[in-house]
């Protein structure tokens, strides 16, 4: 176990019976970025409560940031930097004012207009939150969750409703607070997202942890095998292979020049999560069928 | 001290955000002022009240109204304010957030009681304003009178501010929190001697009523804003200063614990 921020045996929850999660593991190293995965519904945000504190385990071992989540006083509070899912309140207020409000909750608070420019509020600094876009607010819940310069920063879809270069932007952002040590735990629906900030990543379906690891190597080898697809005799042909240079090769010799269409790809996060997903709900019926 | 410090600085925050929103500013801030109002204006060919036999002694229906309206203001400040602002705030996520931060519940709880006494202030003061100059009440003048006031008012406030936030653990959604606290409230002021004469209710309403601390803020109240002669007119016979602040602080005492047991910052497993 060491000294890693964030430790999980085991863990579950039941809702009246419901297993929302049933035994997950994983460990979340000192400055590494870890996103979980998962459709709705899998027990993605009930795990990261857990680990907030929001909510009581039914079983199994957490430890967070040296404590366990069930028992965090002020002092283990104020190491952490929440983005909770859903937003919407205090909307009278200014974003200055919110935010030097909030800056007064941490001993060790960032500058504040240093966060509004970080998050790409520059400039709306004396408007009142209730005035902003949808996307213009998430970065104000962004704000408020590193303001208290957080060790752990947890982050729940927090790009949700962000147009792609308030997405690209926000990316910087925490690659900033990457280079400066912060760990993180992300959830998002965004796979593109998720390969491009997270060290690692966990892949929850139905309660249970299905995979986890490098980025680039969830979903095991046997996803990640490129694809060949070339067009022949107007037919758009394709064909996975381990050896996609061997077959072009061959397909050039052939066509005795440039083949039409070559493209080789391989698998995207986005393409093997989703051929994961599928797996899971075949799985699953088969189950239900035999029962 | 770090938790007074962020008392203090949840006090201004609030002040701030309950002047910016109109409506709750309307409904619970000039409401006793607007009710003083109609009844000055609805009884102003009514002559007076509690005259002696000889015609003399007598007072207006507002000033008979002021004390009413100000025990009605408190109560209206802490009770319903609260106990529908924090069951919103529990609604919206807001205290949620809060609950995610390091800020002490002791400091929040500061934030919000200061928010009422200061706002509870400036309508009391705003409430005998008018009384004085619109409608030609007599305030008291002697300071033994407004010393009486000062801690029947900071005393009900606070302990209307306690039973508020004891009371938004009842609704279950924000947007049922109205419809649980105002139906409390109104009766409240129905039984207590705020609309309604209370030495002319039943005595079986009158000790009903004498459980809940409204009776007695109006009570207090109307020690110090009408004349001796009116103190024979109670159901003892007298103001029963000491059974006021005997009261208030057995509410105070019990408001406490009910927060203690009941405040969240969110439920959990919900």
């Amino acid at each position: 176990m060491g000294n890693n921020p964030v430790h999980v045996r085991g863990l579950q929850k039941s809702y009246g019976g419901a297993m929302a999660v049933d035994g997950i593991s994983f460990d979340i190293h000192e400055g590494e970025t870890f996103a979980l995965l998962g459709p709705n519904g899998a027990g993605k945000s009930t795990t990261i409560e857990i680990l907030e504190g929001y909510r009581d385990r039914s079983g199994g071992d957490v430890s967070v940031l040296g404590t366990d989540p069930r028992h965090g006083g002020l002092g283990w509070k104020a190491q952490l930097g929440i983005v909770l899912q859903s937003t919407g309140e205090s909307g009278n207020i200014t974003v200055l004012e919110q935010l030097a409000h909030f800056a007064g909750y941490y001993p060790n608070p960032r500058n504040v207009a240093e966060v509004i420019d970080a998050v790409g509020l520059g400039g709306k600094e004396k408007t009142r939150i209730a005035k902003l876009s949808g996307g213009q607010r998430r970065r104000v819940d962004v704000a408020l969750g590193i303001i208290g310069r957080p060790r752990l920063l947890f982050l729940d879809e927090p790009t949700t409703g962000f147009d792609p270069e308030a997405r690209r932007q926000f990316w910087d952002l925490v690659n900033q607070l990457k280079a400066e040590g912060t760990t993180i735990l992300l959830t998002t629906h965004y796979l593109d997202e998720a390969a491009s900030l997270a060290d690692r990543a966990g892949v929850i379906m139905g309660g249970r942890l299905v995979d986890i690891g490098p980025i680039d190597e969830i979903g095991g080898q046997e996803a990640r095998v490129p694809l060949v697809r070339w067009r022949q005799d107007g037919v758009v042909r394709e064909e996975r292979t381990s050896e996609p240079g061997a077959l072009a090769t061959r397909l050039y010799a052939e066509a005795g020049g440039e083949v039409p269409g070559l493209e080789i790809t391989r698998p995207s996060l986005e393409d093997i999560y989703l051929g994961m997903v599928g797996n899971h709900a075949g799985g699953a019926d088969a189950e239900g069928g035999t029962a | 001290m770090r938790t007074m410090q962020l008392g203090f600085s949840r006090i201004g925050y609030e002040l701030r955000l309950y002047f910016r929103q109109g409506d709750s500013v309307f409904f619970t801030f000039l409401f006793p002022i607007l009710m003083l109002s109609v009844f000055a204006v609805a009884f102003s060919a009514s002559g007076t009240i509690g005259a002696a036999p000889d015609g003399s002694g007598g007072i207006t229906f507002a000033a008979f109204y002021v004390p009413g309206m100000v025990a009605a203001g408190m109560l209206l400040s802490g009770v319903q304010n609260l106990g529908v602002d924090i069951a919103g705030e529990k609604g919206d996520g807001t205290l949620k957030r809060l609950g995610g931060t390091p800020l002490p519940v002791f400091s929040y709880f500061m934030g919000k009681i200061g928010m009422v006494l200061v706002s509870s202030v400036f309508q009391v003061v705003l409430l005998l304003f008018v009384a004085r100059f619109a409608f030609n009440v007599s305030m008291p003048t002697e300071s033994s009178k407004w010393l009486t006031f000062s801690w029947v008012f900071l005393f009900g406030v606070i302990t209307s501010c306690v039973l508020g936030i004891a009371l938004s653990a009842l609704p279950r959604t924000g947007k049922s929190a109205t419809a649980v606290v105002i139906p409390i409230v109104l009766l409240l002021q129905f039984i207590s001697g705020v609309y309604l004469n209370f030495s002319q209710l039943p005595g079986w309403l009158q000790n009903f009523a004498s459980i809940f601390p409204l009776k007695w803020m109006a009570q207090g109240m109307r020690s110090v804003f009408l004349p001796a002669s009116f103190e024979a007119a109670e159901p003892s016979g007298s103001w029963e200063l000491g059974l006021v602040a005997l009261v208030l602080g057995l509410w105070l005492v019990v408001g406490l614990i009910l927060c203690r047991l009941t405040f969240r910052w969110i439920r959990k497993d919900s």
